[in-house]
């Protein structure tokens, strides 16, 4: 009974705890390898697990000419609002409502590090 | 309203708990021993990535509201691989010539079980029911799409082949593949894992997509074409 009772209150200790509050902002590289390696790979260079059969190759996030056409804006509602946002295709998903604008920013701040680029042009 | 939203949903992970420590039952006792070493049998589901990554296996404490039982139960016995990077899908990929290849030494078989312990597990599984604030029972409603439709929102309009294969060497690998979701999974889960995927497991990798009521129904009706035909 003891043992029961201790880990209800566990249980419940847990669940107030994780479900009652926002979700702790992530650092930028954790969020790209959870979120983004998928299609634009380990290294960023638009090869990820998932390329075999997409009918559009995912942006190289390393290669600093294509990156610099755009300013952060864009990219920014790139990854909010998905490729189609910004006439691109539905291959890049709607990031908004899974990740903050917080972590979206920082993820544009990464972005332009893989790039060794800024979008000002 | 959210408020009532979350002190429910505490009260539903209690319960899978409650029954553990009240039965003795066999299922339950095996699930415990040779199988919450790598899945969850009470939640909550990891709020953190780390969390995401740590994780050796599917989060087993809402089976009851996402399998069905026939699956579960011919599964256990003769498993059959799911996801085809694993998971996390980071920690079994490596760095191929021309990109990103599953390194499937990393990948290992999923224990097997008898006939009598597969049937033990699936009825402990099925009591499992957390989330059941997630589902509308019966907002389902079957009814047909054409193949060529189907596919063409799965792949063209909506995305989703990238991350999910609809026959076994075609589509994305990140995620489970989708042509054995219609034989294994609730048709009320799918719709409401599609809805907001976020709602069962904070932060998984797959998007949500905003998709219709509408379409939702669609490619449930999809998935279960793709089941029948893929059981041929
Ligand atoms: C399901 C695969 C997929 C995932 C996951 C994905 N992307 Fe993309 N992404 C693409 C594709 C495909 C394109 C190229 C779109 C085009 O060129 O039409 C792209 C393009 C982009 C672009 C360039 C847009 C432009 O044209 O300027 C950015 C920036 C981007 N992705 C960022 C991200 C970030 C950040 C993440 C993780 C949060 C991410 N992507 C996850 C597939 C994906
Ligand atoms: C070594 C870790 C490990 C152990 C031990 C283990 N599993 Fe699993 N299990 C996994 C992994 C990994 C997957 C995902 C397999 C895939 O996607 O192909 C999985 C998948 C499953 C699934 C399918 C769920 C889904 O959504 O894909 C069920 C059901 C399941 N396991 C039940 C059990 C039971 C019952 C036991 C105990 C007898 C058990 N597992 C023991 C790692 C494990
Ligand atoms: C960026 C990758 C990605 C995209 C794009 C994606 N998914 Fe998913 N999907 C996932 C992941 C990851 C999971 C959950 C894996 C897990 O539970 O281990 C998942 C789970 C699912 C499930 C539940 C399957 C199961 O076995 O638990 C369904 C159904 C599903 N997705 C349908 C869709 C549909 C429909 C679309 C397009 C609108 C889509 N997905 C787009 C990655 C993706």
């Amino acid at each position: 009974m003891k043992v029961m009772l201790s880990r209800v209150m566990m249980v419940l200790l847990t669940c107030f705890l994780s479900s009652t509050q926002v979700l702790a902002a992530e650092k930028a590289e954790d969020l790209y390898k959870n979120y983004c390696w998928q299609c634009h790979g380990m290294t960023g260079n638009g090869n990820g697990v998932n390329v075999r059969d997409m009918s559009v190759q995912p942006r190289d996030h390393t290669d600093a000419k294509e990156m610099s056409a755009r300013s952060d804006d864009e990219i920014f509602k790139a990854i909010k609002e998905g490729g189609q946002a910004i006439s691109k295709s539905v291959l890049m998903p709607p990031w908004g409502g899974v990740l903050s604008d917080d972590e979206i920013h920082s993820l544009v701040k990464y972005l332009r590090h893989l790039c060794q680029c800024s979008g000002n042009q | 309203m959210e408020h009532c939203q979350r002190y429910l949903l505490c009260w539903l992970l209690l319960l899978p708990v409650a029954v553990n420590a009240s039965g003795n039952d066999a299922g339950m006792a095996l699930l415990q021993k040779d199988c919450s070493g790598c899945h969850d049998l009470t939640g909550p589901a990891p709020t953190t990535i780390a969390g995401v990554w740590q994780r050796q296996g599917p989060d087993l404490f809402y089976a009851g509201n996402k399998y069905k039982p026939a699956w579960l139960k011919t599964w256990l016995q003769k498993p059959v691989r799911i996801r085809p990077a694993g998971m996390y899908y980071g920690r079994h990929i490596k760095e191929g010539a021309d990109g990103d290849v599953i390194d499937s030494t990393t990948l290992k078989p999923h224990p097997r079980l008898n006939g009598e312990q597969a049937k033990a597990v699936t009825e402990a599984l099925m009591s499992l029911r957390a989330g059941s604030h997630l589902i509308n029972e019966g907002e389902y409603k079957p009814g047909k799409i054409s193949m060529a439709m189907g596919e063409l929102m799965f792949d063209k309009f909506r995305g989703c082949l990238a991350c999910h294969e609809i026959e076994e060497g075609y589509g994305g690998l990140s995620g489970p593949e989708v042509y054995s979701a219609g034989n294994r999974l609730q048709e009320d889960f799918m719709i409401s894992y599609m809805r907001d995927p976020q709602a069962w497991d904070p932060r998984i990798f797959m998007p949500n997509k905003h998709l219709k009521d509408r379409d939702l129904q669609k490619f449930v009706h999809f998935f279960r074409a793709l089941a029948a035909e893929n059981e041929q």
